[in-house]
């Protein structure tokens, strides 16, 4: 143990729906060395100074995607931000922003398992194989198409960082935009007519203004940002072909 | 009873809580500034369809130091719009591949930039050439 025992302050916003009629700040003096994460910080308040404080994580290796929260207004996996970097200022850590508190740290996010269910997120055969026919096959070309929308984590950061999501909640948002077109680019799949017409809805990508912040902080590099606008593009294309073909495009 | 009550924050001043969101609202308010300045062009379209006095008398009210002074600003405001424009066309377009490779984001921003800078140039050039 070194000399001196470094102290950083975290600010925390808790809320507990039994008792609180609505969130408000706790300040906690927490001890920690260099090499601590944000959430080995919260982790410390649990363990030592409140064990009521609720939030989210397993992997604390930036894979599982459950640890996300606002911290210092910014939305960031605590277990990939670093204690040291605040220090010695206070750091403020809040749910994840636009989704509602389930208590403290934890958000609900049915909404969002709910719009990952309806973009189908699985292969919907292009044509049927039997097993006796083989894999299928895909040149590096196919799968570089889709493979940037594979590495989504579903840690919901980007739709904490997109205000058109906090301002309707409907908007199926940036994630799962993202995987819809992971789905729809892959050359194995054929289900993308039938996932036009989520892109196309009220809830669809026209809701998206480009502010771009949900790309920024990704911590996947996915770039939903950029799945979101090239539908917009699909979209408007889909409703021009349906004058062409008969049975091209989305109803 | 059901314990749960998820609690909802508001969303009011949300463009205020995040540098990123005020450089967006700054990058849409310049908007305003190329609407404002194809007003302006239009007025002069229209003065010069009623004749050539009504043309000099509209040539003669740009020369205003307001109407100069408005016109420095429209330039500094949508120079940062069109900064901001090209900054974020890599996330709105589908992936351009040449030669086998993705073009980097900063490649797409940086020709964008360009082509608006060498237009710019060729216009000034070609309405320079016109008056003198
Ligand atoms: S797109 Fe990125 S920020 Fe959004 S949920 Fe997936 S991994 Fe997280
Ligand atoms: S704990 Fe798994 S991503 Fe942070």
């Amino acid at each position: 143990m070194s000399e001196k025992q470094k102290i950083i302050e975290i600010e925390v916003l808790r809320y507990h729906p039994e008792k609180d009629k609505e969130p408000h700040k706790q300040v906690f003096e927490v001890p920690f060395t260099d090499d601590m994460s944000v959430l080995q910080g919260v982790q410390y308040i649990k363990d030592y100074l409140d064990g009521s404080l609720s939030f989210r994580w397993s992997c604390r290796m930036a894979i599982c995607g459950s640890c996300g929260m606002m911290i210092n207004g910014e939305p960031s996996l605590s277990c990939q931000t670093f204690l040291r970097d605040y220090y010695p200022a206070r750091v403020r850590v809040e749910a994840l922003s636009h989704f509602p508190i389930e208590r403290d740290l934890v958000i609900n996010m049915e909404g969002f398992i709910e719009k990952l269910e309806s973009i189908q997120p699985y292969i919907i055969p292009r044509e049927t194989r039997t097993l006796a026919q083989g894999e299928y096959l895909q040149t590096p070309e196919q799968l570089d198409a889709y493979e940037q929308f594979s590495s989504c984590i579903n840690c919901l950061l980007c739709y904490a960082a997109c205000p058109q999501f906090g301002l309707n909640s409907n908007f199926i948002g940036p994630a799962a935009t993202a995987l819809l077109h992971r789905y729809n680019v892959d050359s194995r799949d054929g289900g993308k007519s039938q996932r036009m017409e989520l892109i196309n809805s009220e809830e669809g990508v026209f809701n998206c203004t480009a502010v771009g912040y949900c790309s920024e902080v990704c911590p996947k590099h996915v770039d939903p940002a950029n799945a979101v606008n090239q539908n917009k593009t699909n979209s408007a294309a889909d409703y021009f072909l349906r004058f062409l073909t008969p049975k091209g495009g989305a109803k | 009873m059901n314990k749960r009550r998820p609690y909802v924050r508001p969303m009011d001043g949300w463009w205020r809580k995040n540098p990123f969101f005020v450089e967006y609202m700054v990058h849409e308010g310049t908007a305003l500034f190329v609407a404002a300045y194809a007003a302006i062009l239009l007025t002069g379209l229209v003065r010069l369809s009623q004749g050539e006095a009504a043309w000099n008398a509209w040539l003669s009210a740009l020369k205003n130091p307001w109407y100069v002074g408005f016109h420095l600003l429209a330039l500094a405001a949508i120079a940062y719009h069109t900064y901001t424009w090209f900054k974020i066309m890599p996330r709105t377009m589908p992936p351009v591949v040449v030669g086998g490779q993705r073009l980097p984001a900063w490649a797409i921003t940086g020709s964008g930039l360009a082509v608006a800078a060498a237009a710019s140039a060729a216009l000034l050039g070609l309405v320079w050439g016109l008056v003198r």
